[in-house]
């Protein structure tokens, strides 16, 4: 980065910053589905980005941690940021234990991504027959006014979550960058590429495929907490999702698998497009369940037959911000 | 035989049926792998569009899955040949995670595209001659998913029959075995890939017919569909085609008693811990042979 990638950052930032005074609550809704997504898509990016793990269950923290932050507030009153740390340890312990399976078998590439849906999937089940959080018909948090903020416990105006979810991706950007250029960093991008190189020089693989699994999850861990704070509700069927964590993931793929700035260009374009798809839906009158997906679906065909990097490290050199 | 035991081995019957064409769907899946080396994220998405093709085939033109199995084999097969040529092929030196990601948006695009075409709306055959079960002393067979299984066996063989027998078939298992010789011997390995594919695809319209006559069709049913086949080679083993026909049936009978025992919406829950299970102690199967 450079001096004018820092101007361009800083313009962002301050557009993001005094947003809400200007804009109305659709908009506000809208920026924060992207800054949602520009998080998750952080969390995800370091597994893959970094490490080069592909993981296709990340539904499995977000909702491990929505539900175990819920459940804490649903049933004994507890607010979100005491159940935060439960989300975070058991979706971190999780990922973890996943991960330690998985790379102490020998599961790797494909295997060790169906292993991941098949984690995901199994929870989703578990989930859609577990009494205590609701089972299949879902939990329900207790709605607060929308006018008044509660921050203590997550309830409160737009304002307030847009203000929450800006925080945690200007978080999530600041820990990757800072994690791309430490030891860490600099380790699992030799195992990305190439596994048995990094081995060879002496870089225990395990331990650093393990570390990224886990700071993966437990970022995660908190956009779910946050999706079930702000939403009000858990469904397993929605949030254990296999498009769940497709959506995760097409961020990063769209905006350039393994850099910074990509997983918040692409939810960026993301959201663009789901939201100009729905106002070019209603205004032609072809309202349908599908459409949405669907032009997701074209996106990322496009974008990887045509950019298979990203948009961008293409872009980057237009708006020469690299080095 | 006492009763408990016969509405045993009633589910029983029902699910290795059942699992026969889940084997051919999942075969088709294996087949695509042990050649190409490719993981086709859109299987269960092809096999929904087959099960469309059988019963718009159905409704129209009153044609029943089990004549349709023709027409819709061919065009799937020319359907494979052409996506592997022209869209998947630039993608064989690419990174795994690549092609995964290719197959996923193709995936993405048929769930959603059969959505805004049909509807969420679940459709049915039912074929009057299918209604009287086959009876074995105590034990009541459903005719339709004895066909339905019949059918798939038979595919599953001439499959089998083409790769032992003809020379394309030992053609392209040369090609599985070894991609380089392959090259060096002078066999043409694109086309041979592009044949492998649409054989896949061909295998998968044909469990696709089949499975109009064991479930309720919707849209939604291709994720979980083309998880199941995963399921399948993986507990069968990748790249083995017997081993996909065993897994299948192990995950028919599975579901059959999960089902029969606890909830028939836990079943799945079997299903993945068996992959699980299978992933982290038999990565390479059940039956699969050394990769």
């Amino acid at each position: 980065m450079n001096r004018r990638a820092n101007r361009l950052l800083a313009a962002l930032g301050a557009v993001l910053l005094v947003l809400p005074a200007v804009a109305d609550n659709y908009l506000l809704s809208i920026v924060t589905l992207f800054l949602f997504f520009a998080y998750a898509g952080q969390a995800w990016n370091i597994m893959m980005g970094f490490a080069g793990q592909l993981s296709l269950g990340h539904s499995l923290y977000l909702g491990v941690g929505g539900y175990a932050a819920g459940a804490l507030y649903f049933h004994f009153g507890i607010g979100p940021w005491a159940g935060l740390w439960l989300a975070i340890m058991i979706c971190a312990l999780s990922g973890a234990a996943i991960g330690a399976l998985a790379f102490r078998y020998g599961v790797s590439g494909v295997y060790f991504t169906l292993l991941t849906i098949a984690f995901a999937e199994f929870t989703r089940v578990g989930f859609d027959h577990f009494a205590w959080v609701g089972g299949s018909g879902g939990m329900f948090l207790k709605v607060a006014e929308r006018d008044q903020i509660d921050l203590l416990n997550l309830r409160g105006t737009p304002a307030m979550f847009y203000y929450v979810i800006l925080g945690l991706a200007a978080a999530a950007f600041a820990l990757s960058g800072w994690l791309l250029r430490s030891r860490a960093g600099y380790y699992w991008q030799a195992i990305r590429e190439n596994e048995d190189a990094a081995q060879a020089l002496g870089i225990n693989t395990f331990h650093w495929k393990i570390l990224a699994i886990t700071i993966s999850s437990a970022m995660t861990a908190i956009a779910g907490v946050f999706s079930a704070f702000y939403y009000g509700n858990l469904f397993p069927e929605q949030i254990f999702n296999l498009s769940r964590s497709i959506e995760i993931m097409l961020g990063p793929i769209i905006g350039g698998i393994g850099t910074l700035f990509g997983p918040i260009l692409g939810a960026a374009l993301l959201t663009l497009v789901a939201e100009s798809t729905t106002e070019v839906v209603a205004a032609l009158g072809w309202e349908t369940p599908g459409i949405k997906q669907l032009i997701y679906g074209i996106v990322l065909f496009v974008v990887i037959v045509l950019l298979p990097n990203g948009v961008w490290p293409a872009l980057a050199r237009k708006l020469k911000v690299t080095k | 035989m006492s009763v408990d035991l016969v509405i045993l081995a009633n589910v029983v019957i029902a699910g290795v049926l059942t699992g026969i064409v889940y084997g051919l769907m999942a075969l088709g899946l294996s087949v695509i792998f042990g050649v190409a080396r490719l993981v086709n994220f859109a299987h269960g998405e092809m096999m929904t569009l087959a099960m469309y093709a059988s019963v718009i085939l159905f409704f129209t033109l009153n044609i029943d899955p089990f004549v349709a199995v023709l027409p819709v084999a061919t065009a799937f097969f020319v359907f494979g040949y052409a996506l592997q040529s022209f869209v998947i092929h630039p993608f064989v030196t690419r990174p795994e995670h690549s092609q995964f990601i290719l197959l996923l948006a193709i995936a993405v695009i048929m769930t959603n595209g059969l959505l805004i075409i049909f509807g969420p709306d679940s459709r049915a055959v039912s074929l009057d001659t299918l209604l009287e079960s086959i009876e074995l002393g105590p034990v009541l067979i459903d005719r339709g998913k004895f066909y339905a299984a019949l059918v798939a066996f038979g595919a599953a063989a001439a499959l089998f029959g083409f790769f032992r027998l003809t020379r394309t078939g030992t053609a392209i298992r040369a090609c599985a075995d070894n991609w380089l010789g392959a090259k060096i011997v002078g066999l043409d390995v694109k086309r041979l890939y592009a044949l492998t594919f649409g054989l896949g695809c061909a295998c998968v319209a044909v469990a696709g017919c089949m499975m109009t006559l064991l479930v309720d069709l919707t849209p939604a049913l291709g994720p979980a569909y083309t998880l199941l086949a995963f399921v399948i080679v993986i507990v069968g083993g990748l790249g083995s085609m017997s081993g996909a026909l065993a897994g299948g049936v192990l995950i028919g009978v599975s579901e059959a008693l999960a089902g029969f025992y606890f909830t028939p919406s836990a079943k799945s829950m079997f299903s993945f811990s068996l992959l699980i299970l299978v992933l982290l102690f038999r990565p390479r199967g059940l039956l699969g042979n050394k990769l």
